[in-house]
């Protein structure tokens, strides 16, 4: 099948590549430039492992077109950690709350949430669990991860203001 | 050294050992996007392998053709029957001793059965080649219904089996039945039931689910034609039963065969059994020379790899008049699918079924079991549970609610008459099995009063009336579960799985400057066994737990183990942590002894290393000893400081819980919201509460999905309804109820460090809780027993039933 020339900027980075018109931005990411942070759980779109951030917007990366991200700006997990290696505060809140075991929808939840808190600093219990509720998670319950993102929220917000990460 | 600088508080502290909240090892990288699963592997010249799958339940085939497959670009081969025959491997064996078709031969048994395996280049030209292969079927009557696949005109389904009057357990009554499995005692139960005051027998079924991890079922399968090596990377939770699997299959020596399970994402018992899938790949890579990746999709993993559960037991107790159990008499049509691939050990057909007694004194008891093949994917797997102990308890936790109800009794009171006694343990149960420690009156009682239960109950009786006047059109259901367990399979008197006894193992290395390495036959699909295990080493032997390194996984260096499922980490491998650093500790002893000048029996255990009796300045830690263990051993003792221990436990364990629910309904709707969900749970000794906690909230979170909506269900004709994320319950954040955890400790006796293993009891507690909070608030309305899954649809459909839509 005859091939198709991408661009975009990924984690801050200029990135191409040929891709077949049919071929995910997932199995791009994950094969194409070997970010495999981000998961595949369903392929009906309904898991979330797959999310990424994409021109300001969750995205689910299994359920578009490497082609229609065509001069995008995504954020994946592999983007969230400062260029010193220092966590991001909701990285470092899904270990400190427990909010995560097998770590296979780990990636996808940061992400999901890391929009979240940008569209609302200071969600409440309820905002924040239909947040993520496009999210699946089989380990935990959600309730630790419902901690683990009001942890990062409330450090997020105490810290003196700096340019947004994303 | 540490003695001089630190108080004994800061030494404990600085270990990290059991009972500490220790933030785990794994987080690092997962958090990070840097988990090593198995999708995440490339490897050079990697090929792609997907699956031609039947469109039928059942069906002959009467053609498969490739040749147009075979054209489509990228495209290198494609396995049938017909080629795997050559190698002998069209057909395989399954965990319990029946033989599974890895590609259809001649016939195909359920929906999505696999048929041929296209080989290609990437995953877009494998499913092009997929769908360019034609296979024509001929449909045959199709047998859905387990509880009709013993009627003497049911479609005969394994025609392999024909003649067969008898199978791996004995004899077979019908040409769909697989098995009869029983225990207890029968004539003393019927005398029982002859003379019960008061009786109840209530069919109750465990409807079909799925495990459904969120990473599916995966492989690399790569083999080397030079060194006649076989290397397999997959989701494996029992990589070393993998390994002699494909040895014994494959006819390659064992030591050839390398088996590697990286980080897996979930298992839930879906990752302990042999698939088609595994066969096909590294059958491929033997015929193409190069590896072959497979991945399931989610709906190939929902519909083919290992339901659970489909248990339908029909329940009978005996009673006296003011509520003393007298017997207990169950019958089970277990149904298995179109091949019998149950993962239990394999004198037990039926898994630890017998545990079905539950936390009561019930003097006699007799079981029946009979598994039957049906039009429906292989499997019968322990979802989250030892292996059908959730079935059991979910038997007897709704049979002992239909019994309080029958005696219009309290359903906590009659728990709380009938418990097995604190001073019964150890207790032998009806069916055989020995209890090894409880304290069932005080983990009830402690969460009657956590919940306020007499309040709920008087509340409900308010609520009732306020119904019953027309005021509300809410009903309210208090449900109560009492479970008893038993994990951690186990003793290799009796357990056994294809013959290899279910003992477990860990090999522990002391480094010279005292940081160690555990290499361990286990093997964690999210437990944090990275960040669990080195705290019990910690505890033994006083190195601190972030000094230590757990490998698992990897069958070239890991000890040969049975792997992780029914709970067994913690019972099995946990006890052979325990051993481990017991036998490095001894040697320490001796070490420090002899630099120590005194003897052995004047030394004493202080925290991390040893000390002289009475002379609390004569001290030798374990990082010094570690050094002088390899550099400047006593003379005569051999260098370095490793040990290995291969447990096999001397029994099970038993842990237990008390779960309450309460649930309020609407009745024009269906529609339910969870109150309040409190679960105390009694796993022993407490290696890492934040990790228990989670494990409780995530179990709480399947058992909620499946009492509640969560089934694979199949129409008429087999077809499977539900097969994909769009149709299976899995709750998202929004539906889950929040969840409170409370704790007793009572110790298992036989067990090293006291720890019975906790990661399924929410499941098998929490299934039971939820179903009675449904059926109590039903109860008044004059409903005995409603079957799972309680959607709102079936609740909806329930209060209809019942006359209440007017």
């Amino acid at each position: 099948m005859a091939k198709t020339h991408v661009k975009m900027t990924v984690n801050g980075r200029a990135v191409d590549g040929l891709v077949e018109p049919r071929q995910l931005l997932i199995h791009f990411l994950r094969e194409d430039l070997n970010l495999t942070g981000a998961h595949i759980g369903c392929d009906t779109t309904h898991c979330g492992a797959c999310t990424v951030d994409l021109d300001g917007k969750s995205v689910k990366s299994c359920t578009m077109f490497a082609v229609q991200a065509e001069g995008a700006k995504i954020t994946t997990i592999e983007g969230m950690a400062s260029a010193d290696g220092s966590l991001h505060p909701l990285q470092e809140g899904f270990r400190i709350e427990h909010g995560l075991q097998c770590g296979y929808c780990t990636p996808g939840m940061i992400m999901r949430a890391s929009r979240l808190l940008q569209e609302n600093p200071a969600p409440t219990e309820d905002e924040i669990r239909a947040g993520i509720a496009g999210n699946l998670c089989r380990c935990t319950g959600y309730q630790n991860i419902v901690k683990a993102i009001q942890y990062a929220a409330a450090k997020i917000n105490a810290a003196p203001r700096k340019e947004a990460a994303l | 050294m540490t003695t001089t600088t630190l108080t004994r508080e800061q030494r404990e502290a600085k270990l990290e050992g059991m009972g500490c909240k220790r933030k785990r090892v794994e987080d690092i990288r997962f958090t990070q996007g840097k988990g090593n699963y198995i999708d995440d592997l490339k490897l050079p010249g990697m090929l792609f392998g997907d699956f031609v799958r039947s469109q039928y339940a059942h069906a002959r085939i009467k053609k498969i053709d490739t040749s147009k497959a075979l054209k489509v670009q990228g495209v290198l081969a494609v396995l049938t029957a017909e080629e795997l025959k050559g190698v002998n491997l069209a057909w395989m064996p399954t965990l319990a001793q029946d033989v599974q078709m890895v590609l259809a031969d001649g016939k195909v048994l359920f929906q999505n059965q696999e048929i041929a395996f296209v080989v290609a280049e990437d995953r877009y030209a494998a499913a092009d080649g997929v769908e360019a292969v034609e296979v024509e079927y001929e449909d045959l009557p199709v047998l859905v219904d387990a509880l009709k696949a013993m009627d003497p005109d049911a479609p005969v389904l394994r025609e392999d089996l024909a003649g067969k009057t008898s199978g791996a357990h004995g004899p077979r009554k019908h040409h769909n039945h697989i098995f009869e499995w029983s225990v207890g005692d029968k004539a003393g139960t019927e005398a029982a039931f002859a003379n019960a005051e008061v009786k109840i027998k209530e069919l109750i079924s465990y409807h079909r689910t799925h495990p459904s991890p969120l990473e599916t079922c995966q492989c690399v399968a790569s083999f080397d034609k030079i060194k006649g090596e076989l290397t397999v990377h997959g989701t494996f939770q029992a990589p070393h039963v993998i390994r002699t699997v494909a040895s014994l299959l494959s006819k390659i020596p064992e030591h050839k065969i390398h088996v590697v399970s990286p980080d897996i994402g979930g298992g839930f018992g879906n990752k302990v059994g042999a698939y088609p899938g595994y066969i096909c790949a590294i059958v491929a890579s033997i015929v193409t020379g190069k590896p072959v990746k497979w991945v399931e999709d989610r709906i190939e993993n929902l519909t083919t790899t290992s339901f659970a559960r489909d248990y339908h037991m029909t329940t009978e107790i005996a009673a006296t008049k003011d509520g003393k159990v007298t017997g207990l008499r169950v019958h089970v049509i277990a149904d298995h699918g179109g091949f019998d691939a149950c993962a239990d050990p394999s004198k037990f057909p039926a898994g630890f079924f017998a545990i079905v007694t539950g936390s009561y004194d019930f003097p006699v008891a007799h079981v029946v079991v009979d598994g039957v093949y049906t039009n429906k994917a292989p499997g019968g797997v322990a979802y989250r549970c030892s292996l059908r102990v959730t079935e059991a308890a979910y038997a007897i936790e709704r049979g002992m609610d239909i019994l309080a109800q029958k005696l219009s009794m309290d359903p906590a009171e009659l728990r709380l008459k009938n418990f097995v006694k604190r001073e019964q343990f150890p207790y032998k149960s009806a069916l055989g099995w020995e209890y090894d420690s409880g304290d069932y009156h005080a983990a009830m009682r402690k969460a009657m009063d956590a919940v306020g239960y007499r309040q709920l109950r008087a509340e409900q009786a308010a609520k009732r009336e306020a119904f019953t006047r027309g005021e509300t059109r809410e009903i309210m259901g208090v449900g109560t579960c009492f479970f008893t367990e038993i994990v951690g399979a186990g003793p290799s008197k009796n357990c056994d799985i294809l013959g290899l006894a279910m003992f477990d193992s860990c090999e522990i290395r002391v480094h010279p400057t005292g940081s160690a390495t555990a290499r361990m036959g286990s093997k964690s699909q999210g437990q944090g066994h990275e960040t669990t295990y080195p705290q019990i080493i910690a505890s033994e032997i006083g190195i601190p737990a972030d000094d230590i390194m757990v490998e698992e996984g990897n069958t070239d260096t890991a000890p040969y183990g049975i792997g992780t499922f029914g709970s067994r980490s913690t019972p099995v491998a946990g006890a052979a942590i325990a051993m481990a650093a017991r036998k490095i500790r001894n040697k320490a002893q001796m070490i420090a002894a002899y630099v120590l000048e005194v003897h052995e029996s004047d030394l004493e255990w202080d925290i991390d290393g040893f000390r002289v009796k009475g002379l609390p300045e004569k001290f030798k830690g374990m990082k010094e000893i570690a050094w002088i263990a390899y550099n400047k051993p006593p003379p005569g003792m051999e260098p370095g400081l490793e040990a290995v221990s291969y447990y096999d436990p001397p029994n099970m364990t038993y842990p237990f819980g008390a779960y309450i629910c309460v649930m309020d309904i609407d009745v024009d709707t269906g529609e339910y919201k969870v109150r309040r969900f409190y679960a105390l749970d009694d796993c022993g000794t407490r290696i890492n509460p934040m990790i228990i906690e989670g494990q409780v909230h995530g179990g709480l979170t399947e058992a909620f999905a499946i009492a509640m909506g969560q089934e694979i269900r199949y129409d008429e004709i087999g077809n499977v309804v539900g097969g994909s994320f769009m149709d299976f319950f899995l709750p998202t954040a929004v539906e889950t109820p929040k969840w409170e955890t409370d704790h007793t400790v009572t110790p298992s006796p036989h067990h090293p460090i006291g720890a019975k293993g906790v990661g399924e009891s929410p499941n098998v507690g929490g299934v039971p809780a939820f179903s009675n909070a449904v059926n109590d608030a039903f109860s008044f309305l004059g409903s005995t027993h409603i079957q799972m899954p309680h959607d709102h649809w079936r609740n909806w459909m329930a209060a209809k039933r019942l006359g209440l839509h007017g």
